[in-house]
C-alpha cells in the first residue's frame, strides 16, 4: 500500500510553517490588491445581481479598453 | 454593440425547488422520527428498516443532498443564468443532472433502511452509488462551466467564485474519501485504515460543511439577499478577501472533529489553529451580509424573505463563532461526543441553510409565477414558527450535552466516578429529548405551511418556463488591463485552477505525512487481523448502523480510561479497521474496550432487549439478528478485498476461513448455550459478539508497542 512508499520524512512541523507562510503572503497581497482596486471596477460588480434586463453591462470593460 | 436576445430557463429551476421541498419535508419528518426514538425506542415499529442506526443516515443525507443539494441547484441555475446573461450551457445537461440526482436520492432512501452502507458519515452511499455522483457532479461542473464560457458579461461575479469553488472541492473530496475496495455490489471496504482512514473521513466530513452547506450558500446569500434588499452588497472588496481566504482556510479544519483522539498531535493542532482562524472569514461573510440591509432595516420588519434571511445569515455567524470555538482542545474536550454537537450543527442547518432557503423560495416563487406570494401573513407565521422551532431545538440540546459532559468527568470525594453508570447520564437528559423533538416539529410545522402557501401562490399566478432576456453580446477581442483579479475573473478555467490549488494545499500538507510517515501510527505487535468470524460481525455492526451511537475512541482523560476499564485508544490498535469507527456521538457507551466486560449471556440478553441487562435503556431491541444467519458465501470476498487493502491475511486464507468462523461460532454457541441460551452458530448475533468481545482486547495480551 502507498503508506509504506516512504518511511521517513523530517521536520513534519515544516510542513504547517510553510502553508501558513503561502498564506499569510497570499492574504497580505490580496489586501494590498483589494486597497488598490478602482471605484468604478467595484461599482460595475457591485450591481450585477441588481441588473437582469439590458443594461450598460461591459462598460466597465470598455472603459478598461479605452483607457 | 449587437443586442442579442436569449431566454433564461425557468423550468429546470422550477423542477429543482419541488425536488428542495419535497425532500425537505421528507427528510425533517425522518428526523422528527429518529429524534422521537431516543425517548420512544419502540417508533422504529419493531423492524429492522426504520431503526436509528439505519435511518439516522437517511435523515442526514436527505437534509444535506436532497433538501440543501436541490436548493443549491435550484438558485445556482436561476442566478447563474442571470449573472452571466446566458442561458445554461445545455439543456440536455440540466435535465440529466437533475434527474440524475434525483435518482441517488432515490438510490439511498432504498439502500440506506437495507443497511446498505459504509458507516463513514455523510459518505455512507456504496460504491455503485459513489460512482453515480462522481458522474452526475462531473454533469453539473461541464453544464456550470460551460455557461461561464458562453457568458455575455465579462466578469464573474462573487457568487460564481463561491459556485465554482463548490464544484471543484466536492468532486476532490468525493473522490479521495470515496476510495474503497469493492467485496459484492453492495459492499465495499475503505481503502483506508484507522487513523489514516479517520483523518480522510474528516477532512471529507468538515468539508462537506464547508463545500456543500456553506460555499454555495453564501454565494447564494451574494446574489439574493442584495435581490431581496434591493441593494448592492455591503462591500465588494470584502467579499473578494472573504472568498479566497475561507476556502484556503477552511479545507485545513477538518481534524478538529478529532481532537484528543489517535490523530498525530501535529495534525490535531494545525486542525485547531486553522479552526480559530476560520473566525475572521466567516464573520466577514456574515457582516458582509448583515450590512448589506444597512438603510433597509425598515423593510425587515415587514418583508418574510429578508427576515428568514436575516436570521439565516445571524445563524451563520453564530454557528462559525461557535465552531472555532468549539475547536479549541479544551471546550473540545467537553462538547465532543455530545448533543452540543447536535445542537451545533442545527444552528447552522435549521438556522443558516434552511431559513436562507425558504427565503429564497418566498422570493423565487412569485417572481418566476408573475404574482405576489399568497399570504404574506402565513409567511410571518411559518418565520416565527421556524424559530421558536430552532430555539426549542438547540436550548435543550446545549443544556443536554453540558448536563452528561460533566456527569461523565464527575468524581466523587472517594475518587470514584460518580456516575459510574452510563445509562444514568443518559436519562437525566431524557426531557431535553423530548423538547428537542418537539422543536423539530414546531420546524417541520413551519415548512408544511411554507409549501402549501407556496402551491397557493403558483397556482395564482401562471409559470413562465422560457423568460425573454437580451443582452449585447461578448466581444471575443482581448481585454488588457485592470488588477489580475479583474484580469482573473474574465479567466474562468485559470480560476478555477487557481482555487484548486488553494485547497489542495490544504489537504496534502493534512495528510501526506499522515499517509507517509511509519511513525505516525507506531504499530502494536500484538495488534491481529480480525477472525472471520468478527469479521463478519464487524460487518453487521456497520450494518446496523451501531456507529452512529457508540464511538470506539477512549479519550486520554482519566474519566474515561476509568469508565472504560483500559488504556486509552492508541493508533496502532485501528491499522486493520477498514473502514475506521471511532463515531462521532455518545449516546450510548464507548465500545473499544467492551471486549471481555461482559459474558456471551450479556450480549445476547442485551440485543434482544436492551432493559433486560440495562432498565431504562433507549437501545432499540436487535431482534433479528436471532433469527437471520450470516452468509459464508461471502467470507472469501471480504478475506480478498481486505488482502487487497493490506490485512495480512495468508494467500489461500480465503479458501479455509469458513472452518476457522464455524469453530469460533460453535465455541461462542456452546457458551451461550450453558446459560440457557440455544442460538444456531450461524446467526447473526453470534458473528456480532464475536466481534464485540474481541473489540479494544489486542493490546491486553501483551502490551509491547514498537516504533
Amino acid at each position: 500500500m502507498f503508506k509504506h512508499y516512504f518511511e521517513q520524512v523530517n521536520n513534519v512541523a515544516i510542513w504547517p510553517i510553510i502553508s501558513l507562510t503561502i498564506f499569510f503572503v497570499f492574504f497580505l497581497g490580496l489586501v494590498i490588491y483589494v486597497t488598490r482596486i478602482r471605484k468604478d471596477y467595484i461599482k460595475h460588480m457591485e450591481d450585477l445581481p441588481l441588473r437582469d434586463g439590458i443594461d450598460e453591462q461591459n462598460s466597465f470593460t470598455n472603459k478598461i479598453k479605452n483607457s | 454593440m449587437e443586442i442579442q436576445q436569449f431566454k433564461y430557463d425557468n423550468k429546470i429551476v422550477k423542477y429543482f425547488i419541488i425536488a428542495t421541498v419535497i425532500f425537505g419535508l421528507v427528510g425533517m419528518l425522518v428526523g422528527l422520527l429518529i429524534a422521537t426514538q431516543l425517548f420512544l425506542p419502540e417508533l422504529n415499529l419493531g423492524l429492522q428498516y426504520t431503526t436509528f442506526g439505519r435511518i439516522r443516515p437517511l435523515h442526514t443525507n436527505a437534509v444535506i443532498f436532497a433538501f440543501v443539494g436541490n436548493a443549491m441547484f435550484a438558485g445556482v441555475y436561476y442566478s447563474m443564468q442571470r449573472l452571466l446573461k446566458t442561458r445554461m450551457f445545455s439543456d440536455m445537461l440540466s435535465w440529466i443532472h437533475f434527474w440524475g440526482w434525483q435518482l441517488i436520492i432515490v438510490a439511498a432512501a432504498i439502500t440506506l433502511p437495507l443497511g446498505i452502507t459504509t458507516s463513514k458519515e455523510y459518505a455512507e452511499l456504496e460504491w455503485p452509488i459513489d460512482i453515480a455522483i462522481t458522474l452526475i457532479w462531473v454533469v453539473f461542473g461541464i453544464n456550470m462551466i460551460g455557461t461561464i464560457l458562453k457568458r455575455r458579461e465579462r466578469h464573474m461575479y462573487v457568487a460564481i467564485w463561491f459556485y465554482i469553488a463548490t464544484f471543484v472541492t466536492v468532486a476532490v473530496l468525493h473522490v479521495v474519501n470515496s476510495f474503497e475496495m469493492p467485496v459484492t455490489l453492495f459492499k465495499s471496504y475503505s481503502w483506508y485504515a484507522g487513523v489514516q482512514d479517520a483523518l480522510v473521513q474528516w477532512w471529507y466530513g468538515h468539508n462537506a460543511v464547508a463545500f456543500f452547506l456553506t460555499t454555495p450558500f453564501l454565494g447564494l446569500m451574494y446574489y439574493f439577499l442584495p435581490k431581496a434588499a434591493n441593494r448592492p452588497v455591503y462591500s465588494y472588496k470584502l467579499s473578494i478577501i472573504h472568498f479566497w481566504s475561507l476556502i484556503f482556510i477552511y479545507i485545513w479544519a477538518g481534524p478538529h472533529h478529532l481532537l484528543y483522539t489517535s490523530l498525530p498531535n501535529w495534525a490535531q493542532s494545525l486542525g485547531v489553529v486553522f479552526s480559530v482562524m476560520l473566525i475572521a472569514p466567516s464573520w466577514g461573510g456574515m457582516l458582509n451580509g448583515l450590512l448589506t440591509l444597512r438603510g433597509a432595516w425598515d423593510r425587515v420588519r415587514e418583508d418574510p424573505v429578508l427576515k428568514f434571511m436575516v436570521v439565516a445569515v445571524t445563524a451563520y455567524g453564530m454557528s462559525t463563532l461557535e465552531g472555532p470555538l468549539l475547536s479549541i482542545k479544551n471546550v473540545n474536550a467537553i462538547a465532543h461526543f455530545t448533543d452540543w454537537i447536535i445542537a451545533h450543527v442545527h444552528i447552522g442547518g435549521l438556522g443558516w441553510n434552511g431559513f436562507l432557503i425558504f427565503g429564497i423560495l418566498y422570493w423565487l416563487i412569485p417572481r418566476m409565477w408573475g404574482t405576489k406570494l399568497w399570504s404574506t401573513k402565513l409567511a410571518n407565521v411559518h418565520f416565527w414558527l421556524g424559530t421558536l422551532g430552532i430555539i426549542v431545538y438547540a436550548l435543550p440540546m446545549y443544556a443536554a450535552g453540558v448536563t452528561q459532559s460533566l456527569m461523565w468527568k464527575d468524581f466523587n470525594a472517594e475518587g470514584f466516578l460518580e456516575y459510574p453508570n452510563f445509562l444514568e447520564t443518559v436519562t437525566q437528559i431524557i426531557p431535553m429529548y423530548m423538547m428537542r423533538a418537539i422543536g423539530g416539529l414546531l420546524y417541520l410545522v413551519g415548512a408544511i405551511m411554507m409549501t402549501y402557501n407556496l402551491v397557493k401562490t403558483a397556482k395564482q399566478g401562471s409559470f413562465m418556463a422560457n423568460e425573454d432576456a437580451e443582452a449585447p453580446a461578448l466581444e471575443k477581442k482581448n481585454i488588457i488591463g485592470g488588477y489580475w483579479h479583474n484580469r482573473l475573473e474574465r479567466k474562468p478555467v485559470f480560476f478555477t485552477v487557481l482555487v484548486l490549488v488553494a485547497i489542495l494545499i490544504g489537504g496534502i500538507v493534512e495528510m501526506v505525512p499522515t499517509f507517509l510517515i511509519k511513525s505516525n501510527v507506531p504499530t502494536i505487535a500484538s495488534v491481529e487481523p480480525y477472525t472471520p468470524l468478527e469479521l463478519h460481525g464487524r460487518d453487521l455492526y456497520i450494518r446496523e448502523g451501531c456507529v452512529s451511537c457508540h464511538s470506539q475512541m477512549v479519550r486520554p482523560f482519566r474519566s474515561e480510561t476509568v469508565r472504560y476499564n483500559g488504556e486509552y485508544s492508541k493508533a496502532g490498535e485501528f491499522v486493520y479497521d477498514h473502514p475506521f469507527l471511532w463515531g462521532s456521538k455518545r449516546t450510548g457507551p464507548d465500545l473499544h474496550r467492551i471486549g471481555g466486560k461482559y459474558n456471551h449471556a450479556w450480549h445476547y440478553q442485551h440485543m434482544l432487549d436492551p432493559t433486560i441487562t440495562s432498565p431504562g435503556s433507549i437501545m432499540p431491541p436487535y431482534p433479528w439478528l436471532y433469527t437471520q444467519t450470516i452468509n459464508l458465501d461471502k467470507t472469501a470476498g471480504k478475506i480478498n478485498a481486505l488482502r487487497k487493502v493490506g490485512v495480512p491475511y495468508e494467500r489461500g486464507y480465503e479458501t479455509t476461513a469458513n472452518e476457522d468462523l464455524m469453530q469460533q461460532a460453535r465455541e461462542i454457541a456452546s457458551g451461550l448455550s450453558a446459560d440457557g441460551f440455544d442460538t444456531p452458530p450461524e446467526a447473526e448475533i453470534v458473528a456480532m459478539i464475536a466481534y464485540l468481545q474481541r473489540l479494544g482486547t489486542d493490546i491486553k495480551v501483551s502490551p509491547t508497542a514498537q516504533r
